[in-house]
């Protein structure tokens, strides 16, 4: 529970191979530890050739999507997002690496209901083996993502355990309790 | 556009009925199933003429199978592949992923609900008792004539007076927040939200992605069918007294006690709108008594707490994609009531209740392992829904509170699930279709 998870305390946790330590199901597989890193995922899966740039291009368009309204992945509690684009010998990999502070799998179709609403889904009709019926296909969309998430085998923070929700709090305590400051002098 | 001549009436209207029977069913052999499903088809209303000023019936029969009834029937294993995994391997085999652990895990269902014996339901709803007791002397003679049909176990159901409002043995005023389906004309009361697409109760239409969803095959087995999933919920009347009665000093806080659990007081007026003290007559208006928010309206739960029944099983403004995870109940309440002032008589009573969706793992597994049963549902850490969620003792309730909020800690179980079961709830051309399966099928 929160009070053994001490934020003041760097932590750092080994993680097995399979990505958990007791296999827990969730709806669609098993559900990934929160780690003193928090939840997350990293999913690589080889790109189709000849879609680098397209790929690319996507980086624009949540960039815009983003500054235009700002709280619009508001709802996957996200602290980092990460896109790479990688090359193995002549094969190029997407890799999407996600920190959140929910469990992926309790909230799986709220975040394709919004990749849909954005557009993000589409980037990954560039990846070999995404199912093209995804729309009408729910279920082949989450075992694409199960197939290709890669778990972590070693997760650390400097601050571990805490949200991104806890982080907005303090700041804006913080930010508040410098302005009762200025307001007393 | 809806079918209403080809799908069961069950999720699309509510009868007047004060009595109701569920048998639930094993098919020792496919030919014996198909005989007896064919001499009930006729018996089976779709949902034209049911419920409206016009039906003069006294009895409204249901049936539904499980995966295994499926298979029992003669249905062909390439068809049964096409059913939805969680479907395939029944709620049993899903107790982790829904929260039904401890002693609410299948190992201590009763009526043999948890094996791979239970192959059908059906459910009778009657004007009364009497009637009741008529239709179930009828059925189990029809059943004697059958080969290899045999109830495995029963249920019976009664509501609880006073009858001029639907309530479960806690007190609770229920059906309150009902979604209504588009294209049937039902008008959602203020606050319900739109009409929801069909498509997410019912199998072959678009859903709220404007989609359609694929279907199992074949499509005259799946189309204007729905997955429902049933519920048995022992209701701990005499525990739940004593905790009110712990917890508050005075008839009025007690109440205040019952109403922060639920979010609405007992009469059902919503916390949101009376915050302070009990509004039976808000209570009672439909239109008014659902609507209410919680982003703008009590943001920060001082009203209704977060961690409420309600508010859980609902967040309505304060979640995502919400048209997408509404769900249709039904059923009612079973056991005697508990006398007020009477203590524990260690009698089971409770709600035997149907959620009919079209996807078992996005609507009522979401529900079940989000919402009901995440200790950590909107940061609130070690909580479960304080009602229906699965207490052992461990779980708090926090009850945001100015200047400094407070907390029941160690929140006893209120209930218990005695059994549970996925069923798929046919269309009646595919009823027919099934009745009808060769036998080599």
């Amino acid at each position: 529970m929160a009070k053994e998870n001490d934020w003041t305390k760097p932590a750092a946790m080994a993680i097995p191979k399979e990505g958990y330590f007791t296999l827990e199901k969730g709806r669609y597989g098993p559900i990934f530890p929160r780690t003193p890193a928090c939840y997350g995922f990293s999913v690589m899966a080889k790109i189709k050739p000849g879609t680098e740039e397209k790929i690319r291009a996507y980086g624009k368009t949540i960039e815009k999507a983003i500054a235009e309204v700002p709280d619009a992945l508001a709802v996957l509690e996200l602290h980092y997002l990460r896109w790479i684009l990688f090359n193995i010998g002549k094969d190029t990999y997407f890799m999407y690496q996600g920190i959140f502070d929910t469990d992926f799998d309790k909230y799986t179709e709220d975040a394709v209901a919004l990749f849909t609403k954005l557009g993000i889904n589409t980037v990954f009709e560039n990846l070999e083996g995404f199912p093209m019926d995804w729309k009408t296909n729910a279920p082949a969309f989450v075992k694409f993502v199960r197939e290709h998430q890669v778990p972590s085998f070693l997760e650390y923070a400097e601050y571990p355990y805490v949200s991104a929700g806890e982080i907005k709090k303090a700041l804006k305590l913080k930010a508040s309790f410098s302005e009762m400051l200025d307001v007393m002098q | 556009m809806l079918e209403f001549d080809d799908i069961q009436y069950f999720l699309i209207s509510r009868p007047r009925a004060l009595a109701a029977r569920y048998e639930f069913l094993t098919f020792r052999q496919p030919a014996g199933g198909r005989a007896w499903l064919m001499g009930i088809i006729e018996k089976v209303p779709s949902a034209k003429g049911v419920g409206g000023a016009s039906d003069l019936a006294s009895r409204w029969v249901t049936v539904a199978f499980t995966w295994n009834g499926l298979r029992a029937l003669g249905v062909n294993e390439t068809s049964l592949a096409t059913f939805p995994e969680e479907f395939r391997q029944g709620m049993a085999a899903r107790a982790e992923i829904l929260g039904t652990t401890g002693a609410n895990h299948p190992d201590h269902w009763v009526g043999g609900l948890a094996g791979p014996d239970l192959h059908a339901i059906v459910v009778l709803f009657a004007r009364d008792v009497a009637e009741r007791e008529r239709c179930a002397r009828e059925h189990k003679e029809y059943l004697s004539q059958c080969t290899g049909v045999e109830v495995l176990s029963s249920l019976d159901l009664e509501g609880i007076p006073p009858f001029d409002y639907a309530h479960e043995h806690f007190g609770y005023r229920d059906r309150l927040s009902q979604p209504v389906i588009e294209g049937t004309g039902d008008v959602p009361t203020p606050g319900s939200g739109a009409p929801i697409k069909p498509g997410e109760f019912f199998l072959g239409y678009p859903d709220e992605t404007s989609l359609q969803p694929a279907l199992p095959q074949p499509e005259i087995l799946s189309r204007n069918g729905s997955y429902l999933a049933y519920f048995r919920l022992e209701e701990h009347v005499g525990r739940f007294r004593d905790f009110l009665q712990q917890h508050g000093k005075t008839p009025e806080e007690q109440e205040l006690v019952a109403a922060k659990l639920m979010g609405r007081w007992r009469s059902g007026a919503p916390l949101v709108l009376a915050p302070k003290k009990d509004d039976p007559e808000l209570g009672k208006d439909m239109q008014r008594n659902n609507d209410f928010n919680y982003r703008t309206m009590d943001p920060q739960g001082y009203a209704c707490p977060v961690g409420s029944h309600i508010r859980r099983m609902n967040p309505r403004d304060t979640a995502q994609n919400m048209q997408r995870r509404k769900m249709i109940r039904r059923g009612g309440t079973y056991g005697p009531p508990l006398p007020e002032g009477a203590p524990e008589d260690g009698v089971e009573r409770g709600i035997a209740a149907f959620i009919g969706c079209a996807s078992l793992v996005r609507q009522f597994e979401f529900a079940m392992n989000v919402w009901a049963n995440d200790p950590n549902f909107k940061e609130l850490e070690n909580e479960r829904d304080p009602i229906f969620g699965t207490q052992d003792g461990t779980y708090d309730m926090t009850i945001p509170k100015r200047p400094i909020r407070m907390k029941f800690k160690g929140l006893p179980a209120f209930t218990t699930v005695r059994g549970g079961a996925y069923f798929f709830l046919p269309g009646l051309k595919a009823l027919r279709y099934l009745a009808t399966l060769a036998k080599d099928a």
